[in-house]
């Protein structure tokens, strides 16, 4: 990033507290999920006290229905969730922006594939088919991974058609043929560079809705076992306690859960100002 | 001229279709470790396991068995769940009422609050309603469906006791309604039985309002956009100077036009109430077909799984050609174009 559009992103963070404020929440994140682990009081998957505690300052979130303090699960899980939804997000990004840049550069029949490919995906409802896609593969925090990065595969696969398409005749793209350069070389040195910074918008709002898919399939039983600290799984063991009124249980990594979401989508829309102010809404 | 219209979106579907009947198959075959081992159980001999496999067709090519599974579908068979002792077709259509019901229920609810508030929102640009409708658009999207239920459990249930019991359609005491639609809210109303009725509402109401708060976001964003575009164009200025009353102008002119971008983000959110939908029905132990997928999947039980992602895939391609034919019917401009 050049010193002119540093001192772009200055201005407008400084013009949009909100903004500043959801890079601030998202290296919180960050810090939770890389030293959270290491600084919690209790051990997140042992007893820490007396069962189903109401929080307390020993126990600021209470403890769960075997003892565990649920303040120390809740952070300790941030590792887990935030991998999960940032390697999610990883895969598509490297796969769905390659495919979808090929079928705007190329047309034809890679198109007409990657298009097939990314519609037959978006035939279903997306929550459902990564559903499907675990059972297949089998029921592993790895294949979570690979779901969640498959559902969003059509999403990464439209923006970076539409841009790389805009693209193919553009006076940079016509330089780098004309000097002789190969169709390859063109797609990864002209065009994906400048797909780079639309994509990073998309990155930010697809990590929240990944955080959301990630945290669905463990509530329904998929992927990661207990007792590994983990937000959607600590939401489905609070479920049945929150019937006899033992709220902390559930809502603590349930507001986790809303928090990241809402970090990913805030970051999004002010990467967005950054980088395309002309959709700024 | 209508009916050539649904026939040309009805070729157009095909391949759509087609290709959830491809990705079903592929994830049939996938299944983790050696099916044919799975099936024979744990004491099988090499034999035993060989037999399976030679019965389950898993020893042919990959042609082959997609030939044999597309005879299987059209007559019906999806197999048969382990855990019901069931077909799983017949399983699918006992319980598609109930998911049916809570889902177009909650469709019902979010289009009615995303749409009134949206528009409200855009009639009084940062009004104190527009702020509301960015607080809910914001935060909607960030509420996993799951979460919102059990708060709304522990709200409306634990503290102050005015839903019944998050478990089911009815109450232990209470029979369902004679079998007409499936849907309990309308089958009782056909019976003429009021307290079934109160009891189906009863039951349904929470589990539909968290299905629905995570629509209305969307709805709301969409409508409040389309409205502030078409509130500033040039007919509502005329209708305006024509002396026509706020009211006219507001609903009959504006919201009529405003809604069209709204019916198109329609199919997305689809996507997500019936994503949602298998949540909501773990949450509220709701017997539709996603806590039955659920269910199977925990107990590896995966014809049932497969059943139910293909249903729901072709639900999805039905009701994205009724949103699409809809549109068509809200927008006469577009019949010159099919």
């Amino acid at each position: 990033m050049s010193a002119a559009s540093l001192a772009h992103a200055r201005h407008v963070l400084s013009g949009n507290p909100v903004t500043a404020l959801a890079f601030g929440l998202f290296a919180l994140l960050v810090g939770t999920a890389i030293i959270g682990p290491e600084l919690v009081p209790f051990d997140p998957i042992a007893a820490a006290g007396p069962a189903l505690q109401p929080p307390s300052a020993r126990h600021p979130f209470g403890t769960d229905a075997i003892g565990r303090d649920v303040f120390s699960r809740v952070i300790a899980a941030a590792r887990l969730d935030l991998g999960m939804a940032f390697a999610a997000v990883a895969i598509v990004f490297a796969c769905g922006t390659l495919a979808g840049a090929a079928a705007g550069l190329f047309g034809g029949w890679t198109d007409r594939i990657v298009g097939r490919l990314a519609d037959t995906i978006m035939a279903f409802p997306l929550f459902v088919l990564a559903m499907g896609i675990v059972a297949a593969l089998g029921n592993t925090v790895t294949n979570i991974v690979i779901a969640t990065a498959v559902v969003n595969f059509p999403l990464y696969v439209r923006i970076a058609r539409t841009e790389a398409s805009t693209r193919r005749g553009a006076g940079y793209v016509e330089a780098a043929r004309l000097s002789g350069y190969g169709e390859a070389h063109i797609l990864f040195r002209e065009i994906l560079p400048n797909l780079l910074p639309i994509m990073m918008v998309q990155v930010s709002l697809t990590l929240g809705y990944a955080i959301l898919n990630c945290a669905g399939l463990s509530f329904i039983g998929l992927g990661v076992r207990p007792p590994a600290p983990e937000w959607g799984i600590m939401v489905a063991e609070g479920a049945s306690a929150i019937i006899s009124g033992e709220w902390w249980i559930a809502l603590f990594p349930g507001l986790a859960l809303m928090t990241a979401v809402f970090t990913f989508n805030l970051l999004g829309d002010g990467l967005r100002d950054i980088v395309d102010p002309r959709r700024r809404t | 001229m209508m009916l050539a219209v649904i026939a040309g979106r009805l070729a157009a579907a095909l391949p759509t279709l087609a290709g959830v009947v491809v990705v079903t198959f592929l994830l049939t075959r996938a299944l983790p470790g050696d099916p044919a081992a799975y099936f024979a159980g744990p004491a099988a001999t090499r034999e035993a396991v060989e037999q399976i496999r030679a019965q389950l067709g898993l020893d042919r090519s990959l042609g082959v068995q997609f030939l044999g599974y597309l005879r299987e579908l059209a007559r019906g068979d999806l197999g048969l769940s382990i855990t019901t002792g069931q077909p799983v077709l017949s399983d699918i259509v006992a319980r598609l009422p109930a998911s049916a019901e809570l889902t177009l229920l909650a469709l019902l609810f979010a289009a009615l609050a995303g749409i009134s508030l949206g528009a409200l929102a855009a009639l009084r640009p940062n009004g104190w309603l527009d702020n509301l409708c960015r607080v809910i658009a914001t935060l909607g999207v960030c509420l996993p469906a799951f979460f919102t239920g059990l708060l709304l459990i522990y709200v409306f249930y634990y503290l102050l006791g005015w839903a019944p019991a998050p478990l089911g359609r009815l109450d232990a005491f209470a029979a369902p309604p004679p079998h007409v639609t499936g849907f309990f809210l309308i089958d009782s109303l056909l019976a003429g039985d009021g307290e079934t009725f109160r009891s189906a509402l009863a039951q349904i109401l929470l589990p539909a309002l968290s299905l629905g708060i995570f629509a209305v976001a969307p709805i709301a964003r969409i409508t409040r956009g389309s409205m502030l575009a078409v509130m500033s164009s040039d007919f509502i200025r005329a209708a305006r100077a024509h002396g026509l009353s706020a009211r006219t102008v507001v609903i009959a002119y504006a919201l009529r036009n405003a809604l069209l971008p709204v019916v198109t983000t329609l199919g997305m959110v689809f996507s997500f109430l019936l994503g949602a939908n298998v949540l909501i029905e773990k949450v509220f132990a709701w017997p539709g077909i996603g806590s039955y997928a659920v269910e199977a999947l925990i107990a590896s039980d995966y014809a049932p799984v497969q059943g139910f992602v293909m249903t729901m895939g072709f639900l999805y391609v039905l009701l994205n050609l009724a949103i699409d034919l809809l549109y068509r019917v809200i927008d006469p401009r577009m019949e010159v174009t099919a």
